[in-house]
């Protein structure tokens, strides 16, 4: 293999990253701006991060996108985990096909398709517009990526660990709640994380289906972003780029060490 | 007293008329859609018996298991265990267990929760549990690995702790699903021997599926051969070996030749068959065959002598050229063309170290045959 890094090669990486990240590097270094002006460096300062946690709009909104989070993430994972459970173990039933194609397909719809349909759906049945439901929408548009993520851990499940469980002695539900689920847990909690962000940071189908006193906070910036960019609105995103980096590092992290374990206890077993 | 070659302990109830069946199959048949499955299949097993059903794979065997253990429901016919008729008894509510060919060992579990899961179940008290539990492992020989997760455990701790976790809750009949199917040939004849040994000190009635006739001949009481859902015969080791009863059975179980022929003549079960060729074979062991009957003359590799000069006794010995040998340590396998084309597997013993009639290839050499060593075969 080639491992030298050739002109080409660095130029390619240099642009990638550039074009991956320089948007969101500039976005950080300006929330530290000492100036008001966003595009002029005044020097280092973290007063915007103060008044940010002075700024009751922002906050509120912080506060609402958190509870349709995680109510949405979790509501959304059970029904996902139904969905994934029927479609791979009642493999015969009279329009699987159908079934599961319309389950998966919010994951192609375009959003605002699936933001308006909801809000005609909203007014038509005479539901006032607010936190319930844009929480209902969003348990719409994430369950499917749930059913996606549980389905494929059930594909691979083996099914003898169910029998072996009744085999012993307990019932249906019993081995569903001891078994099925303990094993396939990993899959449903990823899922309510890709939930959870898919909540967080949507801003199309909230903007459909919220009323007022329900602004979730990408509604907020994208709101505030038009009367000026604000070096505040820079520190709230950089606030949220270190929660989701934190996540996704401890993520990452976790599997790792799985990983390394299972590795040093398969090398403890061959020894005996 | 001649005997078919028996070395087994003093329990052969299905000899017994009054012996009461522990487990019948009544005329049992399973339909997967189209395709038979089992085809009305009637069988017994007797308490305590170590009983091992043996087949080549999609031959039904392991339907047969999972239908005792209610997994899947017959279409026809029924099952009893113990006088008691098992249709519709779910899984969970059936005295019995069974041992996965996949162990399906619960993997967030550590090995004694595994073991203990079925006790829970049962709703039985803490501290017995835990005794019951200990006792296991003592029995498997896993004591310092109960705190250990399935996946820090080689192959064959695996399979000990499945075995300990299907027998901790004494059920009256153990089920295996090809218990060493996933061990290898050294590993798996040690555990052969514990296998026999657990059952004995437990006392259970085990009901064994293989695709290894080693294995069932090894550990089973008595062996069931199943071919395309239907029992081809049942017997013990010894007779499925020695005294087959149908040409499947013969070549499906250890190694055998086969002379195709007629009765010539024939009286109280000593016959004599034209095998055709000039070839003429005498036997003990005709049966109630009458002669012009088209019959197969089987005989076992390690029953035909190959010598350099026609023994003078034989009273059946054919000439051939040695076409094949294979040494082997133990023992040395010979093969011979006969004078009309059809190879014939003879194997000695290498009892010496010195053969005394050294054979070679392409060195002309006799077969012989005692009269009782072969079987008249008429199916």
């Amino acid at each position: 293999m080639n491992t030298t890094w050739s002109r080409f090669n660095i130029t390619s990486v240099v642009l990638g990253f550039a074009f991956l990240y320089l948007p969101i590097v500039l976005l950080i270094v300006f929330s530290f701006n000492e100036s008001k002006l966003v595009t002029v460096w005044g020097g280092f300062s973290t007063k915007w991060y103060v008044s940010l946690f002075h700024n009751q709009g922002l906050m509120d909104a912080t506060w609402v996108t958190a509870r349709v989070g995680l109510i949405s993430a979790t509501v959304a994972t059970v029904l996902g985990t139904l969905a994934a459970l029927a479609l791979t173990r009642y493999t015969r039933f009279k329009g699987r096909v159908l079934f599961s194609g319309m389950v998966f397909a919010p994951l192609v719809m375009p959003e605002v398709i699936t933001g308006l349909s909801l809000l005609l759906l909203f007014v038509a049945v005479g539901l006032n517009r607010g936190i319930l439901t844009v929480t209902l929408a969003h348990i719409t548009l994430t369950m499917c990526f749930v059913a996606v993520v549980v389905q494929s851990r059930l594909i691979t499940f083996d099914r003898s660990l169910e029998e072996a469980a009744m085999d012993l002695g307990a019932t249906p539900v019993k081995t569903f709640f001891q078994i099925t689920l303990p094993v396939i847990m990993p899959a449903i909690v990823s899922g309510w994380m890709l939930a959870f962000t898919l909540s967080l940071d949507d801003l199309v189908i909230a903007s459909f289906t919220s009323g007022p006193g329900a602004t979730t906070l990408p509604m907020k910036i994208y709101s505030q972003v038009r009367l000026g960019v604000t070096p505040e609105i820079n520190a709230a995103c950089t606030i949220l780029i270190a929660v989701v980096a934190i996540g996704v590092i401890i993520a990452s992290l976790a599997n790792k060490r799985r990983e390394v374990q299972r590795q040093l206890d398969e090398q403890a077993a061959q020894r005996g | 007293m001649k005997s078919l070659g028996s070395i087994r302990r003093d329990f052969t109830p299905w000899n017994d008329p009054n012996a009461k069946p522990y487990i019948q199959f009544d005329n049992v048949t399973k339909k997967f859609g189209d395709f038979t499955a089992v085809n009305n299949l009637s069988l017994t097993i007797f308490e305590r018996e170590f009983f091992a059903l043996l087949g080549a794979s999609g031959c039904g065997k392991s339907t047969l298991l999972r239908m005792l253990a209610g997994f899947e429901e017959p279409t026809a016919g029924r099952i009893l265990l113990d006088g008691q008729d098992l249709r519709g008894i779910p899984p969970y509510r059936r005295p019995v267990n069974m041992m996965f060919q996949s162990y399906a060992l619960f993997p967030h579990m550590t090995v004694e929760n595994n073991i203990a899961f079925g006790l829970k179940q049962d709703g039985m008290p803490k501290p017995e549990i835990a005794a019951r539990v200990a006792e296991m492992l003592r029995l498997v020989k896993l004591e310092q690995f109960a705190k250990r997760k399935p996946h820090q455990l080689s192959g064959g701790q695996r399979q000990r702790v499945a075995l300990a976790r299907s027998v901790a809750k004494r059920p009256k009949v153990l089920l295996l699903d090809e218990p060493l199917g996933a061990l290898d040939k050294k590993l798996r004849e040690e555990t052969q021997f514990e296998l026999m040994d657990l059952q004995q000190n437990l006392g259970l009635t085990f009901v064994v599926v293989t695709h290894d006739q080693e294995e069932a001949m090894t550990m089973a009481d008595r062996i069931a051969i199943i071919d395309k859902g239907e029992v081809m015969q049942v017997a013990t080791p010894a007779e499925v070996y020695e005294a087959p009863g149908s040409r499947f059975v013969a070549g499906f179980v250890g190694n055998v030749n086969m002379f195709e022929g007629k009765i010539a003549r024939g009286e109280a079960g000593a016959a004599s068959i034209d095998a055709g060729n000039g070839i003429t074979i005498r036997t003990d062991n005709a049966g109630t065959a009458s002669a012009g009957t088209a019959v197969t003359f089987a005989i076992r590799p390690e029953k035909i002598k190959v010598s350099s000069k026609k023994p003078a006794e034989a009273i059946n010995a054919i000439e051939g050229e040695v076409y094949d040998i294979a040494y082997l340590g133990d023992m040395t396998v010979f093969h011979v063309r006969l004078d009309d084309g059809q190879v014939v597997r003879a194997s000695t013993m290498n009892a010496a170290r010195i053969t005394e009639d050294p054979l070679s290839w392409n060195d002309r050499a006799w077969v012989s045959f005692r009269p009782d060593a072969g079987v008249v075969l008429t199916r």
